[in-house]
């Protein structure tokens, strides 16, 4: 069996800034797989403007961004397979890949990077009855066919739920020609980031429904009709809250779920708030050697971090091929008050990273708090933070000097204390 | 003029086509959707029943022992998934506990394979039954298929020993003209010497077409939950012990791909075409599926649907030829167990069309079909070999199922192909996962869209005009 020091499943945000990583930590011989046509992944389709901000200190368009990082890794002689699917993993880091060029393949990796990204939740993940008709269409679906294809899949448009996908499609439909109706949203605050709701649905008067969903859907072929209702502080319907739209579209914002089927096939430990593997400081799995970054370990709101932590991954592996795992067993860290998930969320305190940011979200909207972290009864940090919110991750910033000799786990919370 | 003309491709019409394509006929099939298996048969619990449930003296009875048993030979004819995965009947309480020795004394008679257990042996097996389960019967050579997997198998197979199919032609009035039928439909009128009404939900439409039946259509709606393939909550189907007025009750049934269905309810509904989910249906699947089993992960559903079973006033299958119409034979009320009974339904339906038909054996009639390639199921060294000669094969389109275009242009180019991307889904398997078509959706309208010859934008979801875009908007 061939053998490769690293391989990267995914050549998107994450798989790119990993590769480069890797390279500049003097790691040569990596691969890069890649399902699509070309690098770039999910920013293919995302046109619009306003990545960049925080690496590149500029916004750019989706395609923009992922050639800045395809040609970095171009200039260091990253192979990138393309159009090849990686088909099964092991936990001893065997790879197996598929492709129209060489078939089914399986390497031996010294160390792999799941870099695999996220789906969207599609409709049976959302309690929405009624009929089965064509019309109803993820957020991201909905974007490809009209950013790469070029189709539109509606005149008529409602949106559930407020994520990120979904509000910027409302504007781009908008934009193509078609009418947005309105967007409902389960929670009584929007997921959607704020820039988002600014410049995608107030600057064109499209409305936002808080405490609403779609229940129900009618139309035998094409989606006809659905029936929006109020909910209450549970999340239950509101009897006689039913209103009705006729649109012929209906695109599902409601959540990106990290694709994690190779991870659950290699038996790697998932954590259930992320869905996602549990990840340590150095961003290794359960499975020794193998690592995980980007949407498919958590969820981002910004590309800029997926690329950031994608960093942080890579010199996990590169130490791990050097030097192999850091030393002593792990404590973890764990999520207090309000705090819904960390990533990572395991240390070693007998050998922990040099820094370690540990990424977490609030439960819910939070006009103020403050971020509480200890071990035991000890308290390691204390910030005063503003403005909470459960769309907007947050980071905490650990040393390796105040992990270092822990014995208890470290617990991450927000109190209401100012 | 054709001999025989079959209304409905569902598990019926198409299981008949195939048994009957071996005799020196010309056969018709109409079929008002625009693919085969879209009624009843797409929408059930997928599972072959071994027979043991049926009150004594039914034909529900008789055909179901005989169909389940043929089941197994017609899969591996057809190169159709069948998969033997054992049924579960859970009892709880010594009162349902009592009922096991009714079923048991059933399957003893009609010569049906049980187990008995006890609690403390079920439990190892299936960890998740509810506390309250105290016993358990075994029927282990209970196995599950995909319905319109054998429906359009069997259709391809008679198609290619000459049956006719017609899609999107739906049966709109029948005269009787010099001793025949004249079936009309919106592509012109159509001649035969016999019909077999095997129209389900709609079978008491077409009956009235000829004569008043004697029974009336009361369709019941059953809905369920469909959990990712990765939360496999169940090793064997099970089910609670079955009451006359539950039915078989809500069910946890472990597919052919290792997705996990759960339910049905049972609900009577007016239009025999409402295959809405609904809220208090699905309420009452998530309710009763608690009496035999725990920590069920409805959280992780990737799909919740409905199907309609064809229900009639009459509590067996009525097979029949029509006492005041000959030559009309009525293959209906084929509710539960219809599936596991299609092929012995089939032969009952040759019995009686052998009482005035003269059956001539084709010599050429083929009864098996081509493998299709599914990549999945091979070795790496079949995948390269396959991949050598077709690079298609080595382009994965569905990232959940790992299905390949080479894979997905096989199954429109077959006989009876896809024409729809759920036609594809239905075939190969492509969008059946997780993301429900989320990733590879936008891929398959573009093979859909090349292979027919046709635009983008009048690729149909499923049914006719189903259409998934709306216009061009290029830049």
């Amino acid at each position: 069996m061939k053998k490769v020091d690293a391989v990267i499943i995914g050549g998107g945000s994450a798989g790119l800034s990993a590769a480069v990583t890797l390279k500049k930590q003097g790691i040569e011989d990596i691969l890069v797989i890649e399902k699509d046509g070309e690098p770039g992944g999910i920013l293919e389709q995302c046109i619009h403007n306003g990545f960049g901000l925080q690496t590149f200190k500029e916004q750019l368009s989706g395609p923009a961004y992922a050639e800045r990082y395809a040609d970095m890794a171009k200039k260091l002689n990253v192979k990138i397979l393309l159009n090849t699917m990686v088909t099964n993993l092991t936990a001893d880091r065997i790879v197996e890949y598929v492709n129209a060029e060489e078939g089914c393949v399986q390497i031996q990796a010294g160390a792999v990077i799941l870099a695999v990204g996220c789906y969207e939740r599609p409709r049976g993940g959302i309690n929405i009855t009624g009929t089965r008709p064509t019309g109803i269409f993820t957020a991201g679906q909905a974007q490809r066919y009209l950013n790469i294809d070029g189709y539109m899949v509606g005149k008529r448009v409602f949106i559930l739920g407020s994520g990120d996908i979904g509000l910027i499609m409302a504007r781009r439909m908008t934009l193509e020609g078609a009418e947005v109706i309105g967007v409902a949203e389960l929670m009584p605050y929007s997921n959607g980031l704020p820039r988002n709701m600014k410049q995608c649905l107030e600057d064109f008067n499209i409305p936002l429904m808080l405490s609403h969903t779609v229940s129900k859907v009618f139309g035998k072929e094409r989606l006809e009709r659905i029936e929006v209702v109020e909910v209450d502080e549970n999340r239950n319907p509101i009897p006689g809250s039913e209103q009705y739209f006729d649109v012929d579209t209906l695109l599902l914002s409601c959540g990106l779920i990290p694709e994690n089927h190779l991870a659950e096939h290699a038996g790697i430990v998932l954590n259930p708030a992320t869905k996602g593997p549990v990840v340590d400081d150095r961003y290794m799995t359960s499975a020794e050697g193998i690592f995980a970054c980007g949407n498919g370990l958590h969820v981002h709101d910004l590309v800029d971090f997926v690329s950031l932590q994608a960093e942080r991954a890579a010199e996990g592996a590169a130490a791990y091929l050097k030097n192999g795992k850091p030393l002593g067993s792990t404590l973890q860290i764990k999520n207090g008050n309000q705090v819904s998930y960390c990533v990572p969320s395991q240390f070693y305190p007998d050998d922990p990273a040099e820094k370690l940011t540990v990424y977490f979200r609030v439960r819910t909207p939070l006009d103020a708090g403050t971020l509480v972290i200890r071990s035991g009864g000890q308290i390691i940090r204390k910030v005063k933070k503003r403005k909470l919110l459960p769309s907007v991750m947050e980071e905490a910033v650990l040393l390796g000097k105040q992990m270092n000799g822990l014995t208890d786990d470290i617990t991450v919370e927000i109190t209401g204390e100012e | 003029m054709y001999d025989v003309v079959i209304i409905g491709a569902g598990i019926t019409g198409a299981m008949l086509s195939r048994k009957l394509s071996r005799y020196q006929l010309r056969i018709a099939v109409l079929e008002k959707e625009n693919d085969t298996a879209e009624g009843a048969t797409m929408a059930n619990s997928a599972v072959i029943h071994t027979g043991y449930d049926p009150e004594d003296g039914t034909l529900k009875a008789e055909l179901n022992v005989k169909g389940a048993q043929q089941y197994e030979e017609i899969c591996r004819e057809l190169h159709c998934l069948y998969k033997t995965v054992g049924a579960f009947i859970a009892a709880c309480g010594p009162e349902e506990e009592a009922q096991l020795g009714v079923l048991a004394a059933r399957a003893d008679a009609r010569g049906v394979p049980y187990r008995r257990l006890t609690r403390e042996e079920a439990i190892t097996e299936e960890p998740n039954l509810s506390d309250g389960v105290t016993a358990v019967l075994d029927f282990y050579t209970t196995a599950v298929v995909y319905p319109w997997e054998v429906a359009n198998a069997c259709m391809e197979c008679a198609c290619n020993n000459g049956v006719e199919l017609f899609l999107n032609t739906p049966c709109q009035a029948i005269r009787r003209e010099d001793g025949c039928f004249v079936i009309e439909t919106p592509q012109g009128d159509i001649q035969t010497r016999y019909i077999v009404n095997a129209a389900g939900v709609h079978a008491e439409d077409i009956h009235a077409m000829v004569a008043a039946p004697s029974w009336h259509m009361t369709p019941r709606r059953g809905e369920y939950y469909v959990l990712d393939e990765d939360a496999k909550p169940v090793q064997h189907i099970i089910f609670p012990v079955p009451s006359k007025e539950k039915g078989k009750g809500v069910l946890a049934i472990p597919t052919v791909h290792g997705n996990t269905l759960i339910g049905p309810n049972s609900d009577f509904v007016d239009d025999p075409d409402d295959n809405g989910t609904s809220v208090d249906g699905l309420a009452y699947v998530c309710a009763n599926i608690g009496k035999t089993l725990k920590n069920i992960p409805l959280n992780r559903s990737i799909r919740t649907f409905a199907g309609v079973r064809p229900t009639t006033t009459c509590p067996d299958f009525i097979i029949e030829e029509a006492a005041d119409v000959p030559h009309f034979i009525d293959a209906v009320s084929i509710e539960s167990p219809g599936l596991a009974s299609a092929p012995a339904v089939a032969d009952r339906l040759i019995e009686i069309l052998a009482k005035s038909l003269e059956l001539i054996p084709n010599e050429k009639a083929v009864m098996t079909r081509k493998a299709p390639v599914v990549l999945a199921e091979c070795s790496p060294e079949e995948r390269n070999a396959l991949i050598r000669e077709n690079p298609a094969y080595g382009r994965m389109i569905c990232r959940c199922c790992q299905i390949s275009e080479g894979e997905i242009v096989d199954c429109i180019r077959r006989t009876c192909g896809a024409r729809s991307v759920k036609g594809i889904k239905k075939r190969v398997g492509a969008g059946f996962g997780r993301c429900q078509g989320g990733f590879c959706e936008p891929r398959v309208v573009h093979i859909l869209a090349r292979e027919l010859g046709i635009s983008p934008l009048e690729v149909e979801y499923g049914a006719k005009d189903s259409h998934i875009l709306e216009r061009e908007n290029r830049v």
